[in-house]
């Protein structure tokens, strides 16, 4: 040590140079991007949030509903019966809601052939800032915006995302609230996709 | 210092910095970071707790304060807490405006409940601004209701009173 209180020069030692590395290395990795991210959900609450699916809405039949999407048609629930029916609740102003929805929308690419069939309602006030998140996305299934009674209709639609799972024959059978682990959605949607139509 | 003793010490580093980071790494790859949503500027001692409110509310002869809904107006007509008034989402500028105008008038010792629960707390772009517009226009009692998921699950569903409606 130097008079006068200063610090020696790093390392002092050679042989201590690994261990002082070492010591550095764990103090400084969470300053360093990417692992400074400390907002990143934890696997394990995430797989919490995602267990939590008792709803009342649960295998029954899904509210039918009728809106018009960004492009102008009619999107109605039930034109989609025999297809498994990722329905997504989301807003412009959700942070978590448009890290899901790219992948969504490459689900939609990879399992479309066989019959998933996402949809997408907005819960923005308005359609404007909607539209533009779309095209930004290049989201490539419909997406309309939604409005108080199908929010009702859907037990409530009071936070987001709000994702559910439609069977083919049109039965809720899963509800993912909030920030949840992709694969934990994606594997049960294989599962229903794995699966035949019950009725016809 | 001896170059191999150099060269042990960065790889030591780098295998180091790549095992403490390896879970938020993996994590990272699935989650872009979303920007952070203000909240943690709020001090603790100006949150409320949901059951806090809810006793306040059915508390005969209390201050009750002003509750203004700072989140979604579709949110708000689905469910509110009865007697709250929306005030526009703090994150933008049309709700910033909106709630600004809403309290212009009172004055700064006035109790008010600010609270939106669109999102996970963490990730609620709107209370924290609308918290720091309250504080810089000088009321000193603001409290932000602590919604951890979203109003749904932390008031709607813990039976706690709603109502419905713009």
């Amino acid at each position: 040590m130097q008079a006068g209180g200063s610090v020696a020069p790093w390392p002092r030692t050679g042989r201590r140079a690994p261990l002082c590395a070492l010591f550095v290395a764990f103090i400084a990795a969470p300053l360093v991007p990417p692992f400074a991210y400390a907002g990143v959900p934890h696997p394990r609450r995430v797989i919490a949030c995602a267990a939590r699916v008792g709803n009342p809405l649960l295998n029954k039949p899904a509210p039918d509903f009728a809106l018009v999407d960004l492009n102008g048609q009619t999107l109605r629930l039930a034109a989609y019966r025999g297809k498994v029916v990722l329905l997504n609740f989301w807003a412009t102003w959700c942070a978590p809601c448009q890290v899901e929805m790219p992948v969504f929308a490459a689900w939609q690419r990879q399992h479309g052939p066989q019959g998933l069939q996402v949809i997408g309602i907005s819960m923005d006030d308005d359609a404007a800032p909607a539209r533009r998140l779309v095209e930004r996305l290049k989201l490539n299934y419909p997406v309309a915006v939604g409005d108080e009674r199908i929010g009702v209709r859907y037990g409530g639609v009071l936070g987001l995302p709000l994702t559910f799972l439609i069977d083919r024959d049109g039965v809720a059978r899963a509800r993912f609230q909030g920030e949840t682990d992709m694969k934990v959605i994606e594997n049960r949607l294989k599962t229903l996709l794995a699966q035949r139509r019950a009725q016809k | 210092m001896p170059v191999d003793l150099r060269k042990r010490a960065v790889a030591i580093a780098v295998l180091a910095v790549l095992c403490v980071g390896r879970e938020r790494m993996w994590a990272a790859g699935q989650w872009a970071a979303p920007p952070p949503s203000g909240t943690s500027a709020i001090p603790a001692a100006q949150l409320i707790q949901p059951e806090e409110l809810n006793k306040l509310l059915h508390t005969r002869g209390a201050e009750m304060p002003l509750i203004l809904q700072v989140g979604s107006h579709l949110m708000f007509a689905q469910a509110h807490i009865p007697g709250a008034e929306y005030a526009g989402p703090g994150s933008e500028s049309e709700g910033v405006q909106l709630l600004r105008g809403r309290v212009a008038s009172l004055p700064r010792g006035a109790f008010i409940v600010l609270y939106c629960g669109c999102c996970p707390w963490n990730r609620c772009p709107n209370v924290g601004p609308a918290y720091q517009l309250l504080r810089g226009m000088g009321f000193t009692r603001v409290k932000v209701l602590y919604l951890a998921d979203n109003f749904g699950d932390d008031w709607a569903n813990k039976g706690f009173p709603v109502a419905s409606g713009r």
